[in-house]
């Protein structure tokens, strides 16, 4: 299977940024024709690295070797030329290009600078059927799936006549029909002779599509092993440094009374119902996992409870008190914790410091504030307080927050939102995008809060998330819920059945179970 | 009311509109705002007249578009290299050519406001269709600028869509780092947009001082620039419907000219053609989609 001749050696590559090393010799061969997964946490040194390879940056030492000689790129373009492509977790795509538009862009067939629309579409799909990607090169890009924006990334590559193809993180934006497809298309490229590198954290995805496997941890090679001789455990004890523990520490849950209610609720966006009908209930001490493919009304029913959208039919009633429509703001004095599946845009004020993020829509209370005046001591003294009780890392609580990573933006959110002991908290994603550490944090601090007796509505796309922290689960499809379980009745398929809309509307196991 | 003068004369109005929209058109696919354009046109007006006083109209011309893109240049060099804000570098271009205008017409005429009287191009009639009655105001003794204009519209349309120059340019406003990463040169596509701009411009200035007028006039721009800029925006980014928005410009100030009543002071029925560009825009602009990243300032090895 894996073909022992290197296409591509990293001997010794060092990247040094002002008070870190990023990567500390980094040294490691890649198979010509194999699929080598580099996988690490956030932080690790991954990113950096695909950007010395891609001549995006320079290595401060080290050298890289592609197809015996060693080579030296100075801009992407140089590595595209040589046939290193790079297809980014955030898709380089202009949305109102055509596919084919966007696959030639910089490589164009032309005649004295004249484009032939029909020449270009044409290429672009003997590329597509020459690979099994099936995408419409006519088609706008704002147009098409993720899942098919990621295979126009792809073509892009190929197109440049890419023969080691970098993905990074390529599964974090994708739904669990799409990784599929994705993990397809990966085995076509290798059989047509490409070489893959996948960059991922994501470790049950690892084992399963790559053939060799190098961890890295604080930008240093922990070791490259075959896949086929490494478990699950073990890698996550190479990349994390120690143990990991998998099954999370929970009790069994001790429901009480109904703490949200959601009654037939329905919303419209145009003329398209994005919620439709839509019931269910979250009781105190327990987690309500909403499984469901993305874009099938999860966003919506967040901001429909949130106050963040207007509802056109049903009630959400919260303790009994019925707060539909009501402002975001009267929502959340009912001591309801919101962590927002987007926490670039809607959790955090990415600029603004950390401590005015943590008093951020609190700042008016007489602890942080006193006639419009804010008081610094006690503002600091509890934003300390709430970073230490989340293991926030941080340099200062006077640094922006943009400045910290994914998983301590998420712990910031969750040192807000936690504040006051919410009865009620609507967690949408929250640990997406998330290193296995930061992961294995927010579940925690979730199922700690259930233990205090607080309702928790998890909105998940993780399949995998939703089977492991919740007490009950509902399948969210098209706007309504097609089913619901008890943790113990859920499988991963019969979930994915109705997560698809192969099989649709039924309810049971829609009371206590645990 | 409609008669082919009155068309005739629209058209003779809405023609700088059209020619500055159509460059305003370049600039904005590549993602730079181009708010001095009125100062791009103020420059080719006067730049145009002063030259063809002495050299005659062909130079006349090829100044007025050298001035222009002299001026988008100093635009370029501060929004896209420098990253000033686009806005603030352009009303900046709009005082500076005004007052670059008023000192060189001073030291060179000694007059601040007017040139003397120039020649302009030569007529041209097409000899067929001149003979229909009802065609005739629109086809003879025309400006050959009107019919460059005109066939401006088809080949800025063909060279957006169908060229690699154009394919590049319309990447840049969209999406100019996925540009990068392909090895498209961004900054060189936003310079070439905005000094395409500023040429066309300039053009349009010589058009109004050369061939409308034959004579530079203070003021003649009269915010041209910036309903050219409207226009632009209403048509969709798109040539035709950048000339559609003109030539509505144009038709409703050839009404303007045309109603004389007692009843509404004159100075209200001039206002008509402004008001109507603030409604249109008011109305339609909302249906219209810019460049993604326009107005947005691109740096170099930014992110990625």
């Amino acid at each position: 299977m894996t073909n022992t001749t290197p296409v591509l050696q990293l001997q010794g590559i060092t990247k040094r940024f002002p008070g870190v090393v990023a990567n500390d010799r980094v040294t490691f061969d890649v198979g010509a024709g194999e699929i080598h997964a580099v996988v690490g946490e956030n932080g690790a040194g991954k990113s950096t690295l695909m950007k010395i390879v891609t001549g995006l940056y320079p290595p401060d030492e080290g050298c890289i070797i592609f197809k015996g000689r060693p080579v030296a790129f100075r801009s992407p373009g140089q590595a595209i030329a040589a046939g290193i492509g790079i297809v980014h977790q955030h898709f380089m795509l202009v949305d109102a290009f055509t596919v084919a538009e966007n696959v030639i862009l910089g490589a164009e067939p032309a005649r004295l600078g004249v484009i032939d629309p029909k020449t270009s579409v044409r290429q672009v799909s003997e590329l597509c059927d020459r690979f099994g990607l099936k995408v419409d090169p006519a088609a706008r890009v704002e147009d098409i799936s993720v899942g098919e924006q990621q295979r126009v990334e792809i073509l892009k590559v190929l197109y440049r006549g890419a023969e080691v193809i970098i993905l990074d993180e390529p599964t974090a934006v994708l739904v669990p029909q799409e990784v599929e497809e994705l993990f397809e298309h990966l085995m076509a490229l290798k059989g047509q002779g490409k070489t893959v590198i996948f960059i991922s954290h994501k470790l049950d995805e690892v084992l399963r599509v790559a053939d060799v496997i190098t961890v890295l941890r604080q930008g240093r090679v922990v070791g490259t092993v075959p896949a086929a001789e490494v478990t699950r455990e073990r890698l996550a004890e190479m990349m994390v440094g120690r143990p990991v523990l998998f099954d999370l520490k929970r009790g069994p849950a001790a429901p009480g009374g109904v703490v949200l209610s959601v009654e037939g609720l329905t919303s419209v966006n145009g003329s398209r119902a994005v919620l439709d009908d839509l019931s269910l209930e979250v009781r105190a001490g327990e987690i309500y996992g909403l499984a469901g493919v993305e874009g099938n009304g999860q966003t919506e029913l967040a901001e429909a409870i949130m106050g963040l959208r207007p509802v056109t039919g049903g009630r959400v009633t919260l303790l009994g008190e019925d707060v539909t429509n009501l402002s975001t703001g009267e929502v959340r004095r009912r001591r309801v914790a919101y962590i927002p599946e987007d926490r670039h845009r809607r959790g955090l004020v990415l600029p603004m410091t950390v401590w005015e993020n943590v008093i951020l829509g609190v700042h008016r209370s007489p602890e942080f504030s006193r006639g419009g005046r804010l008081l610094f001591r006690s503002i600091l003294s509890s934003t300390e307080e709430a970073v230490r009780r989340f293991d926030v890392r941080l340099a200062s609580v006077l640094a922006p927050a943009q400045t910290l990573s994914g998983g301590n933006q998420q712990k910031l959110i969750l040192a807000r939102e936690f504040r006051g002991d919410p009865g009620f908290i609507l967690a949408s994603q929250p640990t997406r995008g998330l290193d296995i550490g930061a992961t294995e944090f927010v579940r925690q601090e979730l199922l700690n809060a259930r233990d205090r007796g607080a309702a928790v509505l998890l909105i998940s796309a993780d399949l995998e998330e939703v089977l492991s922290i919740s007490d009950r689960i509902g399948v969210i499809y098209n706007g309504h819920i097609q089913a619901e379980f008890g943790r113990d009745e859920a499988d991963p398929r019969t979930l994915g059945a109705y997560m698809t809309g192969a099989r649709t509307a039924r309810r049971e196991g829609g009371s206590v179970a645990s | 009311m409609l008669s082919a003068e009155m068309l005739a004369s629209a058209i003779r109005l809405a023609v700088p509109v059209i020619i500055t929209a159509v460059g305003a058109i370049y600039s904005e696919r590549s993602g730079v705002i181009n708010i001095g354009l009125e100062g791009m046109m103020i420059a080719g007006c006067f730049t145009g007249a002063a030259v063809a006083f002495y050299a005659g109209p062909y130079a006349g011309i090829l100044a007025a578009v050298a001035a222009g893109a002299f001026f988008a240049l100093i635009h370029a060099v501060a929004s896209v290299h420098f990253r000033v804000d686009q806005i603030v570098s352009g009303v900046a271009i709009n005082i500076l050519a005004y007052g670059v205008v008023r000192f060189s017409s001073l030291s060179i005429f000694k007059m601040a406001t007017t040139t003397p009287h120039v020649d302009c191009l030569p007529k041209v009639t097409i000899p067929g269709l001149a003979a229909v009655p009802w065609l005739e105001p629109l086809v003879s003794k025309v400006s050959p600028l009107i019919f460059l204009a005109f066939l401006l519209i088809p080949f800025t349309a063909w060279v957006m869509n169908r060229t690699v120059f154009g394919l590049r340019l319309r990447s840049v406003g969209e999406h100019p780092l996925a540009a990068e990463t392909l090895g498209v040169n961004v900054y060189l596509m936003k310079y070439c947009g905005v000094l395409i701009s500023g040429a066309l411009a300039g053009l349009s200035g010589a058009y109004l001082s050369i061939e409308h007028t034959q004579m530079y006039v203070e003021g003649m721009t009269q915010g041209l620039g910036f309903i050219a800029l409207a226009a632009m925006i209403f048509g969709n980014w798109m040539p035709l419907g950048a000339m559609w928005a003109g030539l509505l410009f144009g038709f409703a100030q050839a009404l303007s000219l045309r109603v004389v009543t007692e009843a509404v002071p004159y100075q209200f029925i001039k206002m008509v053609p402004y008001i109507l560009t603030i409604v249109v825009l008011a109305g339609f602009v909302r249906r219209s989609r810019a460049p993604a990243a326009v107005g947005v300032p691109y740096e170099r090895g930014e992110a990625a």
